[in-house]
């Protein structure tokens, strides 16, 4: 890799709304968006609820279309992608954490993280031996066959983040990745997320909490789908 | 290929999370397909036991026998085919080598025989002295009957081999005596055996001289009889038929406008009208069987689409981590499929269990059996019927927005 390739912009978002209409009126969720997260970025995303921090999150998880505007996703540009092509970004560019974890409810924390690996075609023995790597690497190689109901919510996000990692995504996007979870919980949670971005991983994260922001070197403020502030910052404990 | 395996498993471990209700959701399936196949069975063994009670008659050979059209039944008058009926055809027509009367007995206290302390029951039957030549039965020890025999009304009997076995007569069998009703019998022959078809005896049977039958039976009865003969030219067929019609016609005195009260049939003609009555119930109940596979898959796409809507948050996780269109497509399609294919290998198997319980039930019926066609069809069937009634389901299910699948509570 060149080290310009480094620096490289993995979201170049230009101009971009999502505009909702209801009831003959038109409101804009996000109303003129414009950034660029280069690799290895550390990013929150704050504001106030309503400002279009979700939205936002939606539209660079691919899970949602902006309504106006350019959004590169690693120079791709995603406002071209069909429906097949949107699928095969969320599976290999983007891993995805919820608050509410959603897991799938049925499946023990081993199927869960092998679900991502079966749209691309890996074989069974495969799938089984890179999914159990990714839950031993947050420390859960006891609990693969827990089902998510029988795990702690910390637990569980744990499990949602092997899953959102084990295809190796360009970019994780985490929406209040620590909202369900109490506060000796969340540090642990973020204490991972910390180690993750050691490891070279692009982050995007979602949050209303000044605590949980703080270990971001990079925050974004929304406010009515607008970009207030976006600031650097050192990162204590941190280089 | 991952997909559809992957698809495959998970619609087995949801059928079985829901056990209870995926049984009610086949049920439909588990009906129509258990009908077809048990009526299916039954059916066959029908057909083959027909087919094996004129297996000996020759293609030359003609059987006229009483016919009460639909009407007349109504208004129960029934047609009779009497001696003089038999007399008329052998005298008024030529081109005809051999011709024999058939006596029936009725089934019951005539059908009683024994000896010793063995009891069993038979099918006895009068004959004249061409019904050998006619059905192509010999005796295989001792002698047939005399015009003696006949004209003496002797007691006297050939019969099938089975029969020596099951009243356990001691060999050699000919000259012992057994009761047959409340008459002496003399057996004078053994007819050669002719083995079992399917499970259905060739070899149980009692015939006797006619004129013995006929006061067996009591002359005072006006008795229906059956005339089979056998025409010289094979080529003259039709024409012998068409002269046996004229003169039962005149026999009876059948007017211009009136239907024949009497059937002249070929050996063929014989299975085939029986087999037409048997393609007839085979479809009449294949169309009751389409009824019921449609309510069946009905019942499919009901809990489909219920299935659909409870679990669409999932749809909508599994459309974040990547899952195209098509992979919900597939993976919703396929578990109706394998719904209705499981109701249709339960159909299947009850099915064969019935028909064989029936075969078991009634006796002289050969054992169930059956035919490849139809376990294939009724399985082609019910994989139609979950793709028709699982496509809708599916597609709703694929054509899922992620985000709204992920908010649904
Ligand atoms: N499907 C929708 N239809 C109409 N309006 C919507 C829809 N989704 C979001 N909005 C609106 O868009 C705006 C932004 O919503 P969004 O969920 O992005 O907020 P948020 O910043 O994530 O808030 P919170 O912190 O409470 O999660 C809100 O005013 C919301 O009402
Ligand atoms: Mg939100």
């Amino acid at each position: 890799m060149s080290p310009s390739a480094t620096n490289q912009a993995v979201i170049r978002l230009h101009d971009v709304y999502r505009t909702y209409e209801m009831g003959g009126q038109v409101l804009n969720a996000l109303d003129g968006v414009s950034l660029t997260i280069k690799r290895n970025e550390y990013v929150a995303i704050v504001g106030s609820s309503g400002s279009g921090k979700s939205t936002l999150m939606n539209i660079l998880g691919c899970l949602d279309r902006a309504t106006k505007g350019r959004y590169l996703l690693n120079g791709t540009d995603v406002g071209d992608m069909n429906e097949g092509e949107l699928a095969k970004a969320r599976n290999r560019q983007i891993g995805f954490v919820f608050q509410s974890f959603n897991l799938l409810g049925r499946a023990s924390a081993l199927k869960n993280v092998m679900q991502p690996l079966v749209y691309r075609g890996i074989p069974l023995a495969e799938r089984k031996r890179i999914a159990s790597e990714a839950l031993e690497h947050v420390g859960l190689g006891d609990r693969m066959d827990h089902l998510p109901n029988q795990l702690s919510g910390g637990q569980r996000q744990r499990v949602a983040i092997s899953r959102a990692l084990v295809g190796r995504p360009a970019i994780l996007l985490a929406d209040e990745p620590t909202g369900n979870l109490d506060s000796k919980t969340s540090q642990e949670i973020m204490g991972l997320i910390d180690q993750l971005h050691n490891d070279g991983q692009t982050i995007i994260m979602v949050t209303h909490e000044a605590d949980i922001a703080k270990h971001c070197e990079r925050i974004i403020r929304l406010e009515d789908g607008k970009v207030a502030s976006d600031e650097r910052q050192t990162k204590a404990g941190h280089i | 290929m991952n997909t559809i395996f992957e698809s495959f498993r998970s619609a087995f471990e949801s059928i079985r999370a829901h056990g209870f209700r995926s049984l009610l959701t086949s049920l439909g399936i588990i009906i129509g397909v258990t009908s077809v196949i048990a009526v299916v069975s039954i059916v066959q063994g029908l057909s083959y036991t027909i087919n094996a009670q004129f297996a000996g008659l020759g293609g030359n050979s003609l059987t006229v026998r009483s016919h009460t059209p639909f009407k007349q039944q109504l208004r129960g008058k029934l047609a009779k085919l009497n001696d003089n009926d038999m007399q008329a055809i052998s005298r008024q027509i030529d081109g005809i080598s051999h011709i024999t009367p058939i006596l029936f007995t009725q089934t019951g206290r005539q059908g009683a025989i024994s000896y010793r302390s063995q009891t069993a029951f038979s099918r006895v039957i009068g004959i004249g002295p061409s019904y050998l030549q006619v059905n192509g039965v010999y005796p295989q020890e001792g002698r047939f009957f005399t015009r003696d025999d006949n004209s003496r009304r002797r007691l006297v009997c050939a019969v099938g081999a089975d029969v020596i076995d099951n009243l356990e007569i001691p060999k050699p069998a000919i000259g012992e005596f057994f009761m047959l009703g409340d008459e002496w019998c003399k057996i004078v022959g053994v007819i050669e055996r002719r083995g079992e078809i399917l499970g259905f005896s060739q070899d149980d049977y009692v015939l006797l001289p006619y004129g013995t039958a006929r006061r067996i039976m009591g002359t005072t009865r006006d008795l229906d009889i059956q005339i089979q003969l056998l025409v010289d030219d094979m080529n003259r067929l039709e024409e012998v038929k068409s002269r046996i019609r004229r003169v039962l016609r005149k026999e009876h005195k059948l007017k211009a406008g009136q239907a024949d009260d009497f059937r002249v049939q070929t050996a063929e003609q014989l299975t085939e009208s029986f087999n037409a009555v048997l393609n007839t119930i085979t479809a009449v109940s294949a169309g009751i069987v389409g009824i019921s596979l449609l309510v069946g898959g009905i019942g499919i796409m009901n809990i489909m689409l219920v299935s659909v809507t409870e679990r669409t948050r999932e749809i909508g996780i599994l459309k974040a981590l990547g899952a195209t269109r098509q992979d919900i497509l597939l993976q919703f399609l396929i578990e109706a499929l394998t719904l209705s294919m499981i109701g249709g290998l339960v159909g299947i198997a009850i099915g064969y269990g019935l028909g064989a319980l029936v075969a078991s039930l009634l006796p002289g019926f050969p054992s169930a059996f059956v035919p490849l066609w139809a376990i294939f069809l009724s399985f082609g069937f019910c994989a139609a019927v979950g793709i028709i009634f699982g496509i809708l389901p599916a597609a709703k299910a694929s054509q899922l927005d992620p985000i709204d699948a992920l908010r649904y509570e």
